[in-house]
């Protein structure tokens, strides 16, 4: 913003120094203020739900503590309450969902940005959006009646078979389970990263792909070791919006994960996310102990989003900070 | 511009409509498993009595209960009766003003399965029942599952169940059954709207449990007797306490509120899974409007009463149409006197 007022003020034929009224009557000042309050509203929405979602959850602090974290056991009937396989849930899934939507995002990214004729590539980005806007239950409903039935009878079997003595392909499969809930997730995200992604190759300077190609690589050479790079920090952003929209979805997952608040080793094994858990018993918490656990489980999901979001900004300092060195 | 002043004009008089339908506007919230009886009721009331205008909005027992409590609604309505802390903290907030249970209908849940080759109605009994869920009994061929199965040939498949992941009636009407006819379901998991289920995945809602029976081979769950009708779902039939293994039909879960009648309680907050009677279905219960005892709005509370005394006369005849299971007469009679108990 601040560059925006100076650029202002240079560009303005008023010379000298200009009064706070004179300001006034031009809109720049006016401009400043509302667009200060716009920006100020954001930090205060975040800040008053966190100290809701604070408030709202002392029960749980004062009778857990630290041990809500770590406890396994969620019983409404006993008034025990855990976080520890809610977050297990939501941490396993969406990392599922990253591993299989990354190289296919930004593979087709690429594809779109470097190698596809424009018309195409302009067609396809259509069919993109088109699936980032699809609702939720959707996804959802894709995953209960093709994925679930091809989890059991395909999936699982390809994958137990060769591999059923390493414990994350141990069985047996319901259909349902981690590995469902984030292959549901990675068609969902797979949209987001590769819409942003190749915003971001599409915006690399031509400059830096001819000299590329002027130095004797081939187009291939100039697409992943120059406008990739290039693009690095842009691409990593559309990671993490991924993310971001994996930890919180909550519809998609609840149909296909199971359910069930246990951690498991398998993929294939029932489990359970905090988003979910939060909209299945939220309108039926009677108690206050059991009301206020689920927020606390709400606070926990936003911390961990939070976290999540303030490593991946270090990833980006430091990876970009190496990528200039090398460059240097 | 022409049109946006013809739509400005069109706007103003929907509002003028709107405003000109000055009914008295009475708020409620509950149960989601009677909402299509309810709105149909509050709607046909209205259409006869224009002067009053029932609101009800379907968000849960848990949130019913709730909202009553705290005064932001005038009525609400559950699927499982207030229990004795909750009635307390209703007369702490209402200066000892308590409130009421009024049965409405009766619902029922049924256990639906899906087991390769079997195509006809199971027999289960009450063990076989809580054996399952409490992941004793893991394979269909069990004799506590085949012993009263005579002639079906049942695999030796481990049972996948199926339970709800959502807070809700259906599942406190579930367990209030398994805590009555099992001692160690009742000290292990007890009854409850979410419950700490011993094994099992979970789906969300009667559809979530449906798809889940339906999309997975051997795996056994529990649905609404309403939704297994409508959607034309086979399900079994359970044991009673008398012995004999009957079919959830309307008939069998209004005799099991007939069953309890004779020792319905004066506030009527009664549970009747496994009530007496030779025709009894055992996993039935009633689902009960909540009215405070005292009105500070005598035109709310003059409403309310003739609202409940038409839905006990004409409005029980409506409700078999929608696949609810009508109060038995002693219960009708009990309520009626009740109603002058309101303030």
């Amino acid at each position: 913003m601040a560059t925006t007022t100076t650029a202002l003020k240079g560009a303005g034929p008023v010379t000298g120094s200009r009064s706070f009224f004179m300001k006034l009557r031009d809109g720049d000042e006016i401009a400043r203020l509302i667009t200060l309050i716009f920006a100020t509203t954001v930090v205060l929405i975040t800040a008053a739900l966190v100290w809701e979602l604070w408030v709202n959850s002392a029960l749980p602090r004062q009778k857990f503590g630290l041990s809500f974290f770590v406890t396994s056991v969620w019983d409404p009937i006993m008034d025990q309450y855990g976080a520890l396989p809610f977050i297990y849930g939501t941490m396993v899934t969406s990392a599922v969902a990253l591993v299989i939507a990354v190289p296919l995002g930004i593979g087709a990214a690429i594809f779109l940005a470097e190698l596809a004729p424009p018309r195409i590539s302009d067609t396809l980005q259509f069919f993109i959006d088109l699936l980032a806007a699809v609702p939720s239950v959707i996804y959802g409903l894709l995953g209960v009646f093709i994925i679930v039935p091809l989890m059991r009878t395909m999936i699982f079997p390809a994958l137990n078979k060769p591999f059923g003595y390493l414990p994350i392909f141990k069985g047996p499969s319901y259909g349902v389970g981690f590995m469902t809930a984030g292959i549901v997730l990675a068609i969902m995200v797979i949209p987001y990263i590769i819409s942003v992604s190749r915003e971001v190759l599409l915006s690399v300077p031509r400059d830096q792909r001819e000299a590329a190609l002027a130095l004797g690589s081939t187009r291939w050479e100039s697409t992943w070791k120059v406008v990739v790079p290039f693009a690095k920090t842009g691409i990593m952003g559309s990671i993490f919006l991924a993310l971001a929209r994996a930890l919180g979805e909550t519809m998609a997952v609840t149909m296909v994960i199971g359910n069930t608040p246990k951690i498991a080793a398998s993929l294939f094994a029932p489990g359970y996310s905090i988003a979910a858990v939060i909209a299945n018993e939220f309108t039926e918490a009677t108690g206050d102990l059991y009301l206020q656990s689920l927020i606390a489980l709400g606070l926990v999901l936003f911390l961990l989003t939070f976290i999540l979001n303030g490593l991946a900004r270090i990833l980006i300092v430091v990876t970009t900070q190496k990528g200039s060195e090398v460059g240097g | 511009m022409k049109r946006f002043a013809g739509l400005a004009i069109g706007v103003l008089a929907l509002c003028a409509i709107v405003l000109a339908d000055n009914a008295l506007l009475i708020n409620g919230a509950g149960a989601t498993f009677p909402y299509p009886i309810y709105s149909k009721w509050f709607d046909v009331y209205h259409t006869k009595n224009p002067n009053f205008q029932f609101n009800y909005q379907s968000v849960g027992s848990g949130a019913g209960i709730k909202q009553v409590t705290e005064g932001t609604v005038d009525f609400g309505a559950t699927d499982g009766p207030m229990n004795d802390d909750q009635l307390k903290a209703f007369q702490d907030k209402h200066n000892g003003v308590g409130i009421l249970h009024f049965p409405t209908v009766l619902g029922a849940d049924v256990p639906t399965y899906n087991i390769p080759g079997v195509t006809g109605a199971l027999n289960f009994t009450p063990e076989a029942l809580a054996g399952i869920f409490l992941g004793k009994v893991t394979k269909w061929n069990d004799p506590a599952i085949a012993g009263p199965n005579k002639g079906v040939s049942l695999p030796a498949a481990d049972i996948i169940v199926v339970h709800r992941s959502d807070g809700s009636g259906t599942t406190y009407i579930w367990t209030d059954y398994l805590s009555k006819v099992s001692d160690e379901w009742k000290t292990k998991v007890g009854k409850g709207t979410s419950v700490n289920w011993p094994v099992g995945i979970g789906g969300k809602g009667n559809e979530g449990v449906m798809g889940s029976v339906k999309t997975t081979p051997n795996s056994i769950g529990y649905v609404e007797l309403i939704y297994a009708e409508q959607n034309n779902i086979p399900y079994g039939t359970v044991k009673n306490s008398s012995g004999n293994f009957v079919k959830a039909e309307l008939a069998s879960v209004t005799a099991a509120a007939a069953g309890a009648a004779k020792e319905m309680p004066e506030d009527f907050r009664v549970s009747i899974t496994n009530a007496p009677g030779k025709t009894v279905y055992p996993i039935s219960s009633f689902t009960w409007l909540l009215i405070p005892q005292k009105f500070q709005d005598a035109g709310k509370r003059d409403a309310i009463k003739g609202f409940l005394m038409w839905m006990l006369s004409d409005g029980q005849g409506s409700v078999e149409a929608l696949s609810y299971a009508k109060l038995p007469k002693e219960v009708v009679e009990k309520e009626k006197k009740a109603i002058n108990n309101i303030q």
